[in-house]
């Protein structure tokens, strides 16, 4: 396959904000001392007024974009994902979450790619914490595309919204061209033998899989859940009742993210035999981001592994 | 202040004070004493200070009030009851299923309530985002919060008065109430936010002290804070802790304990005293 164009999804964060502020007066961007990480600083040069830094202070942070939201603004609040949906968890749930008030919550360096930085920056919780509350919206983009249609998206949607953007670079396979929709899947690659579905950059892995899968005799779906929640839980049945097989594939504790979601609505709707690629509860450590994933098992080759062992080929 | 308002304010506050009584009997539990303690205050700022409109609950350009001691929300439901946002016989369903008046206050189911509250420290940080809102907006409207003074033992609070200073919030108000009790008993015994005064200060607020209950302090202080220009203002004010009510003041025992029968008959029967000798002078 022909070398791909690789962007960090908090480069399109930063991008997205940015082209959105022209258009919406009423956005401003909250920060705590991250905006050259999470790339606010992007917004941050081009609408100095409109841009308030927080300092090192999440908690704060949250309660004051549900102050902002409830003045008419639309606050997009930015930290790494550990400290947006760890640390200011309980502001989230109060503040924002239980007056469902119009905040967005930009969480960046998701996941265990963050790398180098090791296990304390390494969130692999936070769809588990930001699902859990009642009206949020929880996302998480496959590439650069899908990344600033999803920032659109969740400044036109009325409600508190959680995405998650990655810190390092991975492939763009979205063209422009691309309708995002929340809480609506893709069906990236159809197939008939197991259905992957996926979010984040497990879904690139994910195609990369399926390709290798062909030659074992394995048809392989492939879904891009960029939505976590509200889950789209038709797409998910239709999967698992043409393909019989689930694999979910996400950057993130098996425990309380995509792949519980799934197994939810399949256990109550649809039992369907499963497989969760995911972080197996445990925390991550130092090192670069490539293998760091390898390490953990959140590669293609993975995939590919736990597709062929569930499908006895 | 003339005599004639004060009096007028004095009693719209015995009848907020009876307001708390009824509603925490009526639900067999909720926070008395703290609710008290700020029943002036809460008169004082529904009844003269706030510009709002009881008919148009959330008129764009109203100052706003967030509750961040939220517990304390009878005291709030009975000042915003009496000002005409909802039928005062309503604070009698305090707590009960079904009802709007929640245990602490939600912006969306309760007409005057600007912010949904309860979880200590959280609301100074809202209030400051609604003053900053506001600002960036080029409104005139201020922002008014109330916190406990065992409230301030939260970090957040303190994140927020950097906040505050930091975008020189002078649209901005922060109350605490310095009634010198919290659930485990007095402040400076389990963990003393003192001075309070000296550390609002230092953290950039400008602070007046006051006795919470003399509205002629309290107007002076809410005067002066609309000439402060540049940073916000904090004001500290002493108070008795289930005030008016005897058996509940100074008792920490009273801060989140209803009356039974017996206690309710004998607290509104100190309140209707002191509200016939209010109208009868």
């Amino acid at each position: 396959m022909a070398e791909m164009k690789k962007i960090a999804t908090r480069d399109s964060y930063g991008k997205a904000l940015a082209a959105l502020g022209e258009e919406f007066d009423n956005l401003v961007v909250l920060d705590a001392d991250l905006a050259g990480a999470t790339k606010t600083a992007v917004f941050q040069k081009a609408f100095p007024q409109r841009h308030f830094d927080c300092g090192i202070a999440e908690s704060n942070m949250m309660s004051v974009a549900a102050g902002l939201a409830a003045t008419g603004l639309v606050p997009f609040a930015s930290s790494f994902a550990m400290f947006a949906a760890g640390r200011a968890f309980e502001q989230v749930r109060n503040s924002i979450g239980y007056p469902h008030l119009n905040v967005k919550i930009g969480a960046t360096h998701g996941g265990i790619s963050v790398g180098e930085d090791g296990a304390s920056h390494q969130c692999c919780e936070d769809f588990a914490l930001m699902r859990s509350i009642p009206g949020m919206v929880v996302m998480s983009p496959a590439d650069d595309v899908e990344a600033r249609a999803m920032v659109r998206a969740a400044y036109l949607h009325e409600g508190p919204v959680y995405m998650r953007f990655g810190r390092s670079g991975i492939p763009v396979f979205h063209d422009e061209s691309y309708q995002f929709q929340i809480g609506k899947g893709e069906i990236v690659r159809d197939g008939k033998d197991v259905a992957v579905i996926a979010n984040g950059l497990m879904v690139w892995e994910a195609i990369t899989a399926a390709e290798a899968l062909r030659e074992f005799g394995i048809d392989a779906m492939v879904i891009n859940m960029a939505t976590v929640k509200p889950l789209d839980e038709e797409l998910v049945l239709e999967a698992a009742k043409k393909c019989g097989k689930v694999i979910t594939a996400e950057e993130h504790s098996v425990i309380g993210g995509l792949g519980e979601a799934v197994a939810g609505v399949l256990g109550e709707k649809l039992p369907t035999p499963m497989r969760r690629i995911g972080v197996q509860d445990v925390f991550g450590q130092s090192g670069p981001a490539a293998e760091v994933l390898k390490y953990y098992g959140l590669t293609a080759d993975n995939i590919v592994k736990v597709a062929r062992e569930f499908c006895g080929k | 202040m003339t005599t004639n308002e004060k009096k007028r304010l004095s009693v719209i506050a015995c009848k907020v004070r009876m307001g708390i009584v009824e509603s925490t009997h009526s639900a067999k539990c909720g926070h008395p004493g703290g609710s008290l303690s700020a029943a002036d205050m809460f008169t004082y700022l529904y009844f003269k200070e706030l510009n709002i409109d009881p008919r148009n609950p959330k008129w764009e350009d109203r100052d706003r009030f967030v509750l961040s001691k939220g517990h304390t929300a009878p005291g709030l439901y009975a000042a915003l009851a009496h000002r005409g946002f909802f039928p005062v016989e309503d604070l009698k369903t305090l707590r009960h299923t079904g009802s709007y008046l929640q245990g602490h206050p939600n912006m969306n189911y309760v007409p005057g309530v600007d912010m949904s509250t309860g979880s200590l420290g959280q609301g100074i940080s809202c209030a400051c985002g609604m003053a900053l809102g506001l600002k960036h907006q080029g409104k005139t409207a201020r922002v008014y919060t109330l916190l406990g003074d065992g409230e301030i033992q939260e970090g957040q609070v303190w994140e927020a008065c950097m906040f505050a200073a930091h975008y020189k919030l002078d649209n901005f108000v922060a109350i605490v109430d310095n009634n010198g009790l919290q659930i485990d008993g007095a402040i400076d015994k389990v963990m003393s936010p003192y001075p309070i005064v000296d550390k609002l200060e230092s953290f950039g607020f400008h602070v007046i002290a006051i006795d919470g209950h003399d509205f002629d302090q309290i107007e002076a202080a809410l005067n002066t804070a609309k000439t402060v220009q540049g940073k916000p203002t904090a004001i500290v004010m002493k108070t008795t802790k289930g005030k008016d009510v005897s058996f509940m003041e100074n008792n920490a025992g009273w801060h989140g304990k209803a009356p039974n029968d017996a206690e309710y008959e004998q607290a509104m029967h100190e309140l209707k005293a002191i509200l016939a000798e209010l109208e009868g002078n």
